[in-house]
């Protein structure tokens, strides 16, 4: 912790927080069997902080969550957190004894004599990390380890003096101090569990998976603008966008390079937005929409806000899950069972399961027919196939001071809002039973 | 009575020594049984399955665009899906977000912090997100209208009690991921600012995230001063691979572009590449001639070039594969802070304490166009060729 002059302007604040008229307000709270005096609530000091800097409840609770890590304020309950809760998580100012200040700093001596004190006290209460630092200290402090010991032994005898209630109280600020000052660190027994997992853990060998490294490169060779040229031409080099209009999300006809890099994996199909229209030419005469419709579905899910998740698991429910549903996927009976039932509580990775499920099954099979079809075949034969650009050096002066400035993103993207709208009234739920078993275009 | 007490308290020293020098051995014994483990597959190096591919020959480099307008370091930048246009932060607080195509500044915001180390373009094209000293990670919607007031529409999302490093959307707009000098890593929810999921884990800063290309999209990887380098599940918040073999601090983390391995750049000013399938790191870019850190590493659309940012202000540019260095960009005149590819690949950018940004791409040098220019003209252009040609087999 770096002390410096700011610490003088915290501890300013700090006083006019514990003035009994203008500060902030506490009271006595009951903890475990003892009743703590001076405990004050979270959402009260932020706004008090809030109030008196005058600025947002945000700010002043960035602002305070500074007064936890440097340690005026310390949490009762999870002391280890060193976080203000704009809510009744409850705190206790830290006695100026252990404010951080210029004079004096966390020494080690002091901090063997705590553990030692805490080893007195309790057996075996030292956490691990507590443990690690204690055998630390004792061998490099050793030469003076009867002193410690020594105080260590007062300190508790003069603790077992003190008032219960006064004693806690000097118990939880020491144990704040020190959370502080010497943090918490992972250590050795997570390690193992860890090397555990890795030992366990399925391995490929380095031929195959460096075989698969290569296999990428070559495959996309001479999709890589620094390994082949741009057709018509890369917009950097020539200053002309035509590449980047040619490639936009929406275009008619998509470019030769384009659509054979669909054929790359179904994941690049899917990416592409514009070979993912194609796909569902494909599947919709296929009449088999409804897994990318769920896949769709289940991404929405995945990324979209907290608080629109249970309105959206219902209705994927609804729409796909559901017994008679007019979309239903036809997933295994174990996944759609573990499904449904965590349908009752949804999260953000609910769907996972028959997400992955539905499309394994896309990749396997869906796909591959798709890339045998008329459709991908029809498209592959329209594809443009632009000449590549030549031009004189009079020409790209007079691109370079005519640059395009293209479709800005924010209107893009609001056309692509307006679009999606118009497809989800136009796809309402089909019911399965009534849709016309004849062929359509 | 303290003599007693010190020698109750040395038998249990004694127990408790005792049972973490066992930890401690079984920890040693595990990691030489994960390193048999992996040896097991290790059947092949990278430059022996390389030596069937073939070379990459001439590599030639140009900047095409400098990007005026940062007061003072440039600390990052990130790409917009459009391929052209670019956000930056600096040292002196400022945000700025350009069309490079044209180099007009589209926007430009105050952060109330200095040290801006962290910014990145929503995945819609329709907001930024930065933070740095402050220790927050704030989303701004931006404006079709240029005189209007971003910072009034400004939302705090993340909260972290050190330095934001990196952040990064996920695959929309409504989800950030950061990384912050605190040790941790956490996944926010931007509508209500909710902590979703934290990562712990790191023993010291983490500088660096890159979150994974691929189909399920539930794992990233990131980079710390603890030297190493962690691959998560978003999902559960668990580390599930750790690496570390770097000798210093990893200051860029970035994918290959199958999603199956990653790139890092390091202090040591080496690059190093790590296959995550057979769970090893299978290459080191590096030459006794670089001894300044590298900043930041990204890969090329095919993932056969790897480029790599320099404090010695330079861009080095290696054969993934074969593991030679092909290309150096010189340029610009301090370090090189930041380096992205953009999302088609058509271009890198770089940012740099020298206050600019470049964007560079490959020469082009069509033989038609050679043909038809004038003596003089062909003459520069073989003198700029030989020069060139010098710098490659520097």
């Amino acid at each position: 912790m770096n002390k410096s002059s700011f610490c003088f302007q915290l501890e300013a604040i700090m006083v006019e927080m514990q003035d009994p008229k203008s500060g902030v307000k506490g009271s006595e709270q009951k903890l475990n069997v003892t009743t703590i005096p001076h405990v004050i609530a979270g959402k009260d000091i932020v706004a008090w902080v809030a109030e008196k800097m005058k600025i947002t409840a945000e700010e002043a609770q960035a602002f305070s969550t500074m007064l936890v890590a440097y340690g005026y304020i310390y949490p009762l309950q999870n002391h280890k957190k060193l976080v203000m809760c704009n809510d009744d998580t409850l705190y206790r100012f830290q006695t100026p004894y252990f404010w951080p200040t210029q004079k004096y700093c966390a020494e080690d001596t002091d901090y063997a004599i705590y553990l030692t004190k805490r080893n007195i006290r309790k057996k075996g209460m030292l956490e691990p990390y507590e443990q690690a630092h204690y055998n630390h200290l004792h061998d490099w402090l050793n030469h003076k380890w009867d002193f410690i010991v020594m105080q260590a032994t007062e300190q508790y005898k003069a603790g077992k003096e003190r008032k219960k209630a006064d004693r806690v109280v000097f118990d939880c600020q020491e144990r704040a101090y020190w959370i502080v000052n010497r943090p918490p660190v992972c250590i050795c027994h997570s390690s193992n569990i860890f090397y555990q997992q890795a030992i366990m853990r399925s391995k490929v060998k380095s031929s195959v998976s460096l075989g698969a490294l290569v296999k990428y490169i070559t495959t996309y060779k001479n999709h890589d603008p620094f390994l082949a040229p741009c057709v018509p031409s890369n917009p950097w080099q020539t200053d002309n966008d035509t590449y980047w209009t040619l490639n936009m999300r929406r275009v008619e006809l998509p470019t030769k390079m384009r659509v054979e890099r669909w054929s790359f994996s179904l994941f690049e199909l899917l990416s592409d937005l514009r070979g993912r229209d194609d796909f569902k030419i494909f599947l919709k005469k296929e009449f088999s929409g409804e897994n990318l419709a769920f896949w769709e579905a289940a991404e929405e899910l995945k990324w979209g806000t907290a608080s629109s998740m249970s309105s959206k698991a219902e209705s994927i429910f609804k729409t796909f899950l559901a017994p008679g549903a007019p979309r239903w996927i036809n997933i295994d009976g174990r996944t759609m069972g573990l499904t449904v039932k965590g349908l009752e509580h949804p999260h953000r990775y609910v769907l996972e399961a028959a997400q992955t499920h539905v499309f394994l099954l896309m990749k396997k099979d869906t796909f591959f027919r798709y890339l045998k079809s008329p459709v991908y075949k029809d498209i592959q034969k329209k594809a443009l196939n632009p000449e590549p650009h030549n031009f004189s050096p009079a020409q790209l002066e007079a691109n370079a001071n005519n640059r395009g400035a293209g479709i800005h993103p924010i209107i893009l993207w609001q056309q692509e809002e307006e679009e999606k709208a118009k497809a989800a009234a136009a796809a309402a739920p089909v019911d399965v039973k009534t849709e016309p078993m004849c062929g359509y275009d | 009575m303290y003599w007693i007490c010190s020698k109750s308290m040395a038998t249990q020293e004694l127990q408790i020594n005792e049972s973490l020098a066992h930890l401690k051995t079984e920890s040693e014994s595990l990691k030489t049984k994960l390193e048999e483990e992996r040896a097991k597959l290790h059947d092949v190096e990278l430059h022996q399955v390389a030596e069937k591919v073939e070379g990459l020959g001439q590599f030639v480099m140009k900047t095409r665009r400098t990007l005026k307008g940062h007061g003072n370091k440039v600390l990052c930048m990130d790409w917009c899906k459009d391929k052209r246009r670019i956000v930056s932060s600096s040292q002196d607080g400022k945000v700025i977000v350009w069309d490079a195509f044209t180099t007009n500044k589209e926007h430009a915001v105050t952060m109330p912090c200095t040290w801006v180390m962290a910014c990145a373009y929503a995945p819609s094209g329709c907001a930024v997100a930065c933070g740095g000293l402050d220790n927050k990670c704030s989303v701004y919607p931006l404006s079709l209208d240029k005189n209007e007031n971003l910072a009034a529409k400004k939302k705090s999302v993340a909260m972290h009690t050190n330095y934001l490093s990196a952040c990064s959307f996920t695959n929309s707009d409504m989800q950030i991921l950061t990384s912050s000098g605190d040790g941790t890593c956490a996944l926010w929810d931007v509508e209500s600012g909710q902590l979703l999921q934290s990562f712990h884990g790191h023993a010291a800063d983490v500088l660096c995230l890159d979150l994974a290309p691929s189909e399920t999209g539930n794992t990233f990887v990131s980079g710390g001063c603890d030297k190493k380098a962690n691959v998560w599940d978003m999902r559960s918040g668990q580390c599930i691979q750790s690496f570390e073999t770097h000798e210093s601090d990893i200051n860029s983390v970035r994918y290959y572009p199958s999603g199956d391995a990653f790139a890092s750049g390091s202090d040591d000013a080496t690059c190093r590449l790590y296959d995550l399938r057979a769970d090893r790191e299978v290459a080191i870019y590096s030459k006794e001639s670089i001894i300044f850190g590298v900043s930041s590493v990204d890969f090329s659309l095919s993932g056969r070039l790897l480029f790599g940012g320099y404090n010695d202000y330079t861009i080095n540019v290696w054969d993934v594969l074969k593991g030679t260095r092909v290309s150096i960009l010189f340029g610009h005149e301090n370090r090189v802070s930041t380096l992205r590819v953009s999302p088609d690949g058509t271009a890198f950018c770089t940012g740099s304490w020298d206050h600019t940004l470049r964007v560079s791409s490959s020469f082009s040098f069509s033989l038609f166009s050679v043909i038809s220019l004038s003596p003089e003209v062909l003459l520069t252009h073989c003198v700029f060729f030989f020069f060139f040609f010098l710098q490659i087999w520097a």
